[in-house]
């Protein structure tokens, strides 16, 4: 590809053919002021917020859809770029009404530091969207009132459940009133949304909930993900491991005990490779799409339920923990259930719908009560003047402390695949894998093909990130059914580490740094199969003896889902949590 | 083949839809897309597009020219698609044209690769690369970014040629060796002998209001270009010759309430705007709203006004600030 040279506030940068000048302006530290611009979506230009100067030519430009040429001179501020930006701010301030303590940006808001920079008069225009309507579908809660109308939720919505409608000032994005349409609750438009018009249910509400009741015993477990994505929010390098002062930080928040959804993750694979081996041999249900993403998994039952019976009954990592801390745990510490309350720390949104689903309940009651986002978790750290920056380590409690590599790398695109097959492979074999890295499944594309040879069998396996992907092989299966044997899919783009409930801001460099963080942990892992956890050995030496003690506890079922009625709220604090 | 761009550029021909962009080099930039694209695939397609939306109030002048030029009209179209080798063109034209000569214009076309395409949407859609959007039946008619500009990138992916039909119309002239550097005024407002009239591009614009008996014996400013975008002149400043769509509007003061006037402007754009960009959606918003308070907030209006001009995404929204910034500045605060 060409090289361009340019130069820009008189600094030399090189850049390659087709880059913006916002994104060679970023490659060399200098940066541009923006907010309709993400790096994951098409560049829009509507903020006009990053604005500059080209030597030679007469209109001001925007530099996140400007492509470079060969020679420009670019400047990014001067008092005629400044002003127009602070005009804008204020244009842009007058159709966002401010709710700071209660949104998803609170502690980096952009918009805040922009005002500062530019001497912005953040109230010189009359809020003019006060009284629009706020509402919640499922477990996203979207705000009109504080929307900019940048549109970037539209775009990243796999669904196409926001629309826009209207023209001029009168534009609105609303969810889709067509009854072919449903929100997955994947909450990729809270994570780009650019100025926090879109929350999880609950945010920030209700994070105190969990501790309301005094007489419960009140546990946690927490996402494979979180561990390498929390640290961000106390300003952490991106990609830092922080699994123990995590644990110590909850510890402090007063939990009873502290677990890491990696066992569970490790349940989930041992279940997972037992239905693969099982589907492989009678060659029955396949392709065996993955069910751990309650996102994937609604989308499957909305949109395309023929593929239901592809779908694995294992249940998802914190579900099946959350059900054996209420049966096995409970058992073993002489514990009456219905006094433990179990929350779940989750890089997402959509558990906190999948939690509520009655399929799941155990003796009628639901494996897990709470869930909260990375987000909100670091919202309680910060409130409880917890700093993940100067905290003493501490270790997670038995007997579900400790997972094995392959429970860590649930949190990123190709891992559940990865594990099952090292799992599988045990199972169908009876040996293990010299080498257990899948590397193929690993990395940010969006689909990742891998043809895995096992005993005499070869295992054509596709790993997909992104429902719009998710889609596209779906109509291949449809055309070719035989296409493949297995089917890993994340509705959020990286899998886990790039969720809907995960710190803002999110892009591609940081879904890979937290990725590559999980991969390491696995690397210095001792044990990497999760058939060899000794905490799962003793659950299923114990307890877990027969298929009339695991199906309750460990599968689970679908079915054809309808549209979710849209409930209107009269505030934002109103959120309902299903 | 290009013997006519040649002769357009000498000509000196600038586009008639408003920019006033040269001809001659457009049609170059055109020729030398397709040219580019063809060494990647030779199948490539290009296309002609003759705007036809005249969706500026005041102008009347395509509605003139094709009530008594239609036959030059398409002969300049036919000649762009020769000299681009596009195999297909589109007329577009705005509900009022397309019921007045669509009939007519479709007897002159023939058998030509000449789609009349009656306009949907509204003023914005008389911004070329909305209009391409609009042919392509895009639900949501709103500008793209520029660039890639329709040159190289238009109607359906394809290098397009988009000029107004006052420019098609002088095209055939030139290629006649029949062009004497004249264009279309159209003269509104506070005047005796309103209409359409063809006289030389170079005449100051007071020539211009005098020989078409159009000059007011009284104090009077004139909106020239457009009744909504058109910029404001005083009666001591005419003598530059017009400019954009060549329209002039006359506004006696005895006649002209100021307030009213610009609140005529920006119950316009408050109509027509997409909404697809902040300076422009809000900007817009702002202006209406401050027109509604009692005593203006000038300071308020002319930063919005400003912004306006430097950041709107379509050269549509940039236009929405002169005719205010004009009268602000030339005579409500002089």
């Amino acid at each position: 590809m060409k090289e361009m040279k340019i130069k820009i506030n008189g600094k030399s940068c090189v850049g390659k053919e087709g880059q913006t000048i916002l994104e060679i302006a970023k490659e060399n530290g200098i940066e541009i002021p923006s907010l309709c611009y993400h790096s994951d979506l098409e560049a829009k230009a509507l903020c006009r917020m990053c604005l500059v100067e080209i030597k030679g030519q007469k209109d001001l430009k925007t530099s996140c859809s400007l492509l470079a040429e060969d020679g420009m001179e670019i400047l990014t501020s001067s008092p005629r770029i400044d002003k127009a930006r602070k005009i804008n701010l204020e244009l842009i301030f007058s159709h966002h009404q401010e709710e700071c303590p209660d949104c998803v940006w609170f502690y980096n808001c952009q918009l805040l530091k922009m005002a500062k920079q530019f001497g912005v008069e953040i109230t010189r225009f009359k809020d003019r969207k006060v009284g629009r309507k706020i509402s919640q579908c499922g477990t996203v809660v979207f705000d009109q009132t504080k929307c900019i109308d940048c549109r970037n939720c539209v775009e990243v919505c796999p669904v196409g459940f926001l629309e826009i409608e209207g023209r001029g000032a009168d534009i609105r994005i609303k969810e889709s009133e067509d009854e072919q349409k449903e929100c997955i609750n994947c909450g990729q438009c809270i994570v780009h949304c650019p100025v926090g018009a879109i929350e999880g249910a609950g945010e920030f509400e209700y994070i105190n909930d969990p501790f309301k009741d005094k007489n419960k015993i009140v546990v946690v477990q927490f996402a494979p993900s979180i561990r390498t994505s929390i640290g961000e929010e106390f300003d952490l390098p991106i990609g830092e491991i922080v699994t123990d002062k995590l644990v110590a930080g909850m510890k402090k928040l007063g939990f009873a005990k502290v677990f890491d959804t990696s066992v569970g993750a490790d349940f989930t694979t041992f279940e997972e490779a037992g239905e693969l081996k099982d589907r492989l041999e009678k060659g029955e249900n396949l392709p065996a799409f993955s069910s751990c993403c309650p996102s994937w998994v609604k989308f499957i039952e909305f949109y395309y339920p023929e593929f239901i019976p592809n779908l694995c009954t294992s249940r998802s990592p914190q579900i099946m923990l959350g059900g054996l801390i209420k049966t096995f745990w409970a058992e073993k510490e002489k514990i009456d259930p219905r006094n433990i309350v179990v929350v779940s720390i989750m890089p997402c949104v959509s558990k906190k719908y999948e939690i509520k689903r009655e399929e799941l309940k155990i003796n009628g009651m639901f494996p897990v009560d709470y869930v909260l986002t990375t987000r909100e978790l670091a919202y309680l750290f910060k409130k409880n003047k917890i700093d993940l920056r100067n905290i003493e380590s501490e270790k997670a409690d038995d007997p579900f402390g400790i997972p094995t590599g392959a429970g860590v790398i649930y949190g990123a695109s190709g891992g559940v695949f990865e594990s099952a097959l090292r799992t599988a492979y045990f199972k169908i074999t009876g040996k293990n894998l010299d080498d257990v890295k899948i590397k193929e499944v690993r990395g940010m594309q969006g689909i990742k093909k891998k043809e895995i040879k096992i005993g005499d069998k070869i295992i054509k396996t596709v790993v997909v990130s992104g429902i719009r992907n998710a889609r596209k092989m779906l109509e291949e299966l449809k055309k070719n059914p035989e296409a493949f044997d297995t089917m890993e899919v994340m509705a959020c783009p990286g899998g886990c580490i790039g969720g809907g409930g995960q710190p803002v801001p999110t892009d591609e460099d940081i879904r890979k740094k937290r990725a590559a963080a999980l991969y390491d942990i696995d690397d210095k892992k001792e044990v990497r199969l999760a058939h060899e956890n000794p905490a799962v050995k003793k659950v299923y030496a114990d307890f877990l003896t027969s298929e009339e003690i695991i199906k309750p506890i460990l599968h689970t079922k679908f079915s054809p889902k309808k549209k979710t009625t849209l409930q209107k709220l009269r505030n934002s604090k109103e959120t309902n949590m299903l | 083949m290009n013997d006519i761009i040649e002769k357009i550029k000498k000509s000196g021909l600038r586009g008639r839809g408003g920019a006033g962009f040269p001809t001659g080099i457009k049609w170059e930039s055109v020729v030398k897309s397709i040219a580019d694209k063809k060494t990647k695939d030779k199948n490539t397609k290009s296309f002609v597009i003759c705007n036809g939306s005249e969706g500026e109030p005041n102008v009347c002048k395509d509605d003139y020219i094709l009530d008594n030029y239609p036959e030059e009209v398409v002969e300049g179209i036919k000649i762009a698609m020769k000299t681009t080798s596009a195999k297909e063109a589109y007329l577009v034209l705005n509900h009022s044209l397309f019921e007045k000569y669509a009939e007519e214009l479709e007897k002159i076309i023939g058998k030509a690769k000449i789609k009349i395409f009656k306009k949907v949407g509204g003023y914005l859609c008389g911004e070329e690369s909305t209009m391409i959007e609009s042919i392509e039946g895009k639900e949501r008619k709103e500008p793209r970014n520029k660039p890639p500009y329709p040159t190289e990138v238009g109607l359906w992916g394809c290098p397009t040629l988009v000029n107004n039909i006052e420019t098609f119309y002088s095209i055939a002239l030139i290629a006649r060796d029949e062009y004497k550097q004249e264009r279309f005024y159209t003269i509104s407002g506070d005047v005796k002998n309103s209409g359409v009239f063809r006289l030389p591009e170079d005449w100051p614009m007071e020539k211009v209001l005098h020989k078409t008996g159009n000059f007011p014996e009284e104090k009077f400013f004139v909106q020239v270009g457009g009744g909504a975008s058109g910029q404001i002149f005083l009666d001591t400043e005419l003598t530059q010759e017009a400019c954009g769509m060549g329209a002039i509007v006359v506004h006696l003061f005895s006649q002209t309430d100021l307030k009213e006037l610009m609140k005529k402007w920006i119950e316009f754009f408050y109509a027509e705007n997409c909404g697809k960009c902040v300076p422009c959606r809000e900007g817009v918003f702002r202006l209406r709203e401050m027109l509604e308070e009692e005593k203006i907030n000038f300071e308020d209006m002319r930063d919005v006004l400003l912004n306006l001009r430097e950041s709107s995404f379509c050269p549509l929204g940039r236009a929405v600030a002169a005719p205010f910034e004009g009268l602000i500045g030339k005579i409500i605060l002089k």
